[in-house]
């Protein structure tokens, strides 16, 4: 039986190797042949991922870049928000509750293709599609992260405040030196969370074309028709990635942990 | 008669329909201990926090060295707070620093002292407390005395000329109050101005230049130890002081 190849964009999982074995194969129980070839083929597929494991630990550097960048304009702007939110003008805390519901409620795609092809093109701003994403999953980062915050602001008992204040600090030297180190120990597994959640996110770049582990995989197994392999070893770096991240962040835990002094429910 | 070095008038604080303060006035001389007593929502506390305006009271006047307090301002509020201390019922230390690094913040941050300075400081308070060999510790590895004396420190290391003390000693085990107790007394002696709310009736009795009796918002009866314990004039006062002195004793 010949069969011919599809077309390169449309191919299945065997399509291109159809046509070497399909003599061989038994036409009434196709399944069981395909584990077969699964099996059959691993060293190729092995080769398949040795060689295009360079250029896709390349487009884990740019994934790390996106999620770190992503991370800290997510801090940098969650924090001042959670703040806001907590202890500033009633007006104030209603903007803030706009803005998370705004950035939580459009799905990612979304707001990268209106930042993107929209956004940047209505105004004719020249951004790259790497800043970009950085932005966008930054924007939608602090979003959450300013929940972390402000729940471990809250859970802060009262009397920390105003021992500040009856010290004499300012409002805003309470909060640097007092609320913030205690909250910000208590956000760190809430953030390991976040990191594992935008370390998969910024999976959904690639389609802004940002060369990250995705669309490298993509890109390699359109071209070799050696999908299995790649997306199969796009997954491992993530899952490796997610590792060693929360894994720094747990360790980043113990040190910042303050001896007898441990948050709450744990 | 020398002037008051603290003065409030008529300070009144409601919370919603419950008035919680109806005018408190008094004045306070250099180196007086005013003991506030009276049972639990007499507004004592409310009182105390209003003096600092921790709590924004909704009327009333306050004077510090004859000059009064302005506590819209923020920067006079900062100013007037660091001159009185405040001790809490529950200590508050702050739980992510050490017990020096407590007593040294105030200093460094708000008065803006170099922290080898505000370190020598807060060594030399720690000592004073009996805490040195604990400045190390964190406050979840201090008992509740030790707590309370660390918190004294942090207060004393700003000079306040006032101290203000809410039931400093009731959150604590009935073994550890004599420690606090031996600290508040050696600053009375070093002549600190303080008022403080207890029921240490005995303590009281033994320290206060004068006893404040305080219900229902109101300041009911004021006078020396011995004629609030012994001669009052106000049914109520009697009927309080003689069942806090069969609770707590006569020596506190």
């Amino acid at each position: 039986m010949e069969r011919k190849p599809g077309p390169v964009g449309g191919a299945s999982l065997f399509s291109m190797k159809d046509r070497e074995y399909g003599d061989t194969m038994p036409q009434k129980c196709p399944h069981i042949p395909h584990v077969f070839k699964v099996i059959e083929r691993m060293p190729e597929s092995l080769i398949a991922i040795m060689d295009a494991l360079p250029y896709l630990l390349q487009g884990s550097m740019v994934t790390l870049v996106v999620v770190v960048g992503a991370m800290g304009l997510g801090f940098a702007l969650g924090a001042p928000l959670a703040v806001g939110q907590v202890y500033g003008h009633p007006a104030l805390r209603r903007f803030i509750a706009v803005y998370v519901w705004f950035f939580r409620g459009i799905p990612l795609l979304v707001f990268l293709f209106l930042f993107y092809f929209g956004l940047c093109t209505a105004f004719d701003i020249n951004l790259s599609a790497f800043a970009v994403a950085i932005i966008v999953l930054g924007l939608i980062s602090s979003a959450y992260q300013s929940q972390i915050f402000r729940g471990a602001i809250l859970s802060l008992p009262e009397g920390q405040f105003k021992a500040a204040r009856a010290l004499g600090m300012s409002d805003f030297k309470a909060i640097s030196f007092i609320i913030l180190p205690q909250a910000l120990r208590l956000s760190i597994p809430g953030w390991s969370n976040e990191y594992s959640i935008l370390l998969k996110d910024s999976a959904v770049t690639y389609a802004l074309g940002v060369a990250e582990i995705m669309a490298r995989a993509h890109f390699v197994a359109t071209r070799t028709y050696q999908h299995l392999p790649l997306y199969f070893a796009a997954g491992v770096i993530f899952l490796v990635l997610t590792w060693v991240g929360t894994k720094g962040l747990r360790l980043l835990e113990e040190r910042a942990r303050i001896p007898g002094y441990s948050p709450k429910g744990l | 008669m020398t002037a008051p070095i603290l003065r409030i008038e008529n300070i009144s604080k409601r919370y919603g329909k419950k008035d919680v303060l109806k005018g408190a006035s008094f004045d306070v001389l250099k180196g007086d201990l005013k003991i506030l007593i009276g049972p639990s929502g007499a507004g004592k506390s409310t009182l105390l926090q209003c003096i600092n305006f921790l709590v924004k009271p909704d009327e009333g006047r306050i004077w510090l060295d004859e000059q009064e307090v302005h506590y819209a301002h923020k920067r006079d509020l900062c100013a007037y707070r660091q001159k009185v201390g405040m001790i809490f019922q529950d200590f508050n230390l702050f739980d992510h620093l050490t017990a020096l690094e407590n007593v040294r913040i105030g200093m460094v941050r708000v008065k803006g002292m170099g922290k080898a300075e505000a370190g020598e400081r807060a060594v030399m308070e720690l000592e004073r407390v009996g805490l040195r060999e604990h400045m190390q510790k964190y406050p979840a590895q201090l008992s509740g005395g030790q707590k309370q004396r660390v918190s004294i420190a942090r207060a004393l290391a700003m000079d306040p000329k006032v101290m203000l003390l809410d039931e400093p000693t009731s959150a604590l085990d009935p073994e550890l109050i004599g420690e606090v107790h031996a600290v508040i007394r050696d600053l009375g002696n070093n002549g600190m101005t303080m008022i403080m709310a207890t029921h240490q009736i005995g303590f009281a009795s033994s320290l206060a230049s004068e006893i404040v009796f305080m219900e229902d918002g109101r300041i009911l009866e004021r006078g020396t130890p011995d004629k609030i314990f012994n001669h009052a004039e106000n049914a109520r006062t009697r009927e309080f002081c003689s069942k806090i002195t069969e609770l707590y004793g006569e020596r506190g």
